[in-house]
């Protein structure tokens, strides 16, 4: 078999991309989830709202921001709210419908760790921290995860809990009262984990072409269950590539691009 | 307000062992101010951000920071900051005491500080491990109106916060525009408030309900036209990505770390000649 004309990060963008509906409000994370928030916008969304955490609401930057407050975002949103604002008003009142996250370890029931690994008082390593991923995971109508599959991230036991899933399962998250739904999808290399109906165990629904059951177990630190019938996820359509690829061009050129400052006499 | 030169607003009100905010989220990060701090070698700091950003990886790995409070310490869309991870892995080049919380929460406790509120409220609906780590300070409570479980965050109050902002007019209002993140709440929460500014006009060119911060709140300001560099100031020069990304190896080694701060924050006398030094202005 050939090689696929596209890369796993692009299936994976596309991928993530195609989940979103036109139309719904969604808080964007930095990287992949950018990414593919934008690619929907510019393909099947073009009415998406992307809200990024720095406050800018209703954003259509048209490069890729690096970091979450872009001078970008602001020069194209609708409004800059403050940030108080962006956490009380929007995302704690209910306002958004997707939110987007990733992390370094996420467990079975979609629990995610971006916090440490190892002991939290002597870390072996010391990653970034919570940052707005806590009460996204709690107050999005619905959470989207990307992340790199492997062993080390999808791990049985998470070394810190720093964003809920699903809790411990098997309707936990609702007993607990949480207002949003939880992780519908978990977007990898491999392919889409999916929580299951009852156990709320994220299975594995559907793999990219040419993507065997027995890789994404071995990229799995627990027995990874497979739903009913695993689909097999379509390519991406050129248009989705090309769109992608020149989202990521005109991004890195605009990044490369030297800042001068023109100082006072 | 006092219009005073950077170094001489530094030397007069930064002390050692003070907290101290230097806020701006991505935006108009006062770096010039930090840079300052370095060449005054504070120590003891209590450093307080939402993003501890490039210059409190700076601040922390030249040994100026005691602890910090924070609620996302990376390099945004690049990775590790890893002078922070250094100190707190490694205790290098002085042990850093973490106070962590979330972004809503330090909004909320930046809000409480600023409306004189001892603790600021949000909802409690699933505790992350966060709630429990040596330290943590957010408190639950349950609301006498409806029952429902209620999160308490205390108010921060930093000894004097510090930011970045486009304009100072002849009065000293100052203007904020752009992305404006937790800027005012940091502001009127402290005892005192230093601002840097892009440059000083007759009349701000504000809109009616822009972000104006009156005189009479302002401690001190200084004039310092690039000083949010390499972060950004909307209008005047975009954020220099290729620097963030460059940090990271500049950054990863104590001695490459060491090197350029020598050469471009302790060998320049100011932040001018730093932009000069890295080809940034003429």
């Amino acid at each position: 078999m050939s090689a696929p004309a596209y890369s796993r990060d692009e299936i994976m963008t596309v991928t993530a991309a195609r989940q979103l509906r036109n139309g719904a409000v969604c808080f964007v994370g930095i990287g992949l989830p950018s990414a593919a928030c934008n690619l929907a916008r510019l393909t099947h969304a073009p009415d998406l709202v992307l809200i990024y955490e720095s406050g800018t609401v209703g954003t259509q930057p048209a490069v890729l921001p690096l970091s979450i407050g872009d001078s970008e975002l602001a020069e194209t949103a609708t409004c800059i709210v403050p940030l108080p604002e962006i956490f009380a008003h929007y995302l704690q009142r209910g306002r958004i419908d997707v939110g987007f996250l990733g992390a370094a370890q996420i467990d079975r029931f979609g629990n995610l760790n971006s916090t440490v690994i190892g002991e939290y008082a002597h870390p072996q390593v010391r990653l970034p921290g919570a940052g707005g991923a806590p009460e996204i995971a709690n107050y999005a109508r619905e959470v989207l995860v990307v992340m790199k599959q492997t062993a080390r991230s999808f791990v049985a036991r998470l070394d810190f809990r720093t964003s809920c899933g699903y809790l411990e399962g098997r309707g936990a998250r609702r007993a607990h009262q949480l207002p949003g739904a939880g992780p519908r999808a978990v977007i990898t290399d491999f392919g889409v984990l999916r929580p299951n109906g009852g156990t709320e165990e994220l299975e594995l629904a559907a793999l990219y072409p040419g993507v065997s059951v027995e890789a994404a177990r071995a990229a799995t630190g627990w027995p990874l269950q497979v739903g009913k019938s695993p689909e097999v996820i379509a390519p991406p359509e050129p248009h989705e590539l090309e769109v992608l690829r020149d989202l990521h061009a005109r991004t890195e050129a605009a990044h490369a691009r030297p800042v001068h400052i023109q100082l006072p006499s | 307000m006092r219009l005073l030169p950077l170094r001489e607003a530094i030397a007069t009100y930064v002390k050692d062992g003070a907290s101290i905010a230097l806020e701006g989220f991505t935006h108009l990060i006062p770096f010039a101010a930090g840079h300052e701090i370095i060449r005054q070698q504070r120590r003891g700091l209590h450093l307080i951000r939402m993003t501890p950003d490039l210059v409190y990886d700076q601040l922390i790995g030249m040994g100026c920071a005691a602890r910090l409070t924070f609620s996302w310490g990376g390099n945004p869309g690049v990775g590790s900051l890893h002078r922070l991870r250094d100190a707190v892995e490694r205790g290098w080049p002085e042990p850093l005491a973490l106070s962590e919380f979330t972004h809503a929460e330090m909004a909320v406790a930046y809000q409480a500080g600023a409306s004189g509120l001892p603790c600021g409220v949000m909802r409690r609906d699933a505790a992350s491990d966060l709630a429990a780590v040596p330290g943590a300070s957010v408190r639950e409570l349950h609301c006498p109106f409806t029952g429902a479980a209620l999160a308490l965050v205390p108010a921060v109050n930093p000894d004097i916060c510090i930011l970045h902002a486009q304009q100072i007019d002849a009065r000293g209002d100052v203007l904020i525009r752009g992305i404006v993140g937790a800027a005012k709440e940091a502001a009127l929460a402290a005892r005192q408030l230093l601002v840097t500014v892009e440059e000083q006009v007759d009349t701000l060119d504000a809109e009616m309900n822009a972000l104006i911060l009156p005189s009479w709140v302002v401690t001190a300001a200084s004039v310092v036209p690039g000083g949010a560099y390499p972060s950004y100031a909307q209008g005047y020069y975009p954020r220099d990505n290729a620097f963030y990304l460059a940090w990271d190896e500049i950054a990863r080694d104590r001695g490459t770390f060491g090197t350029w701060m020598e050469r471009h924050v302790l060998g320049v006398a100011d932040h001018a000649s730093l932009l000069r030094t890295l080809g940034v202005a003429a």
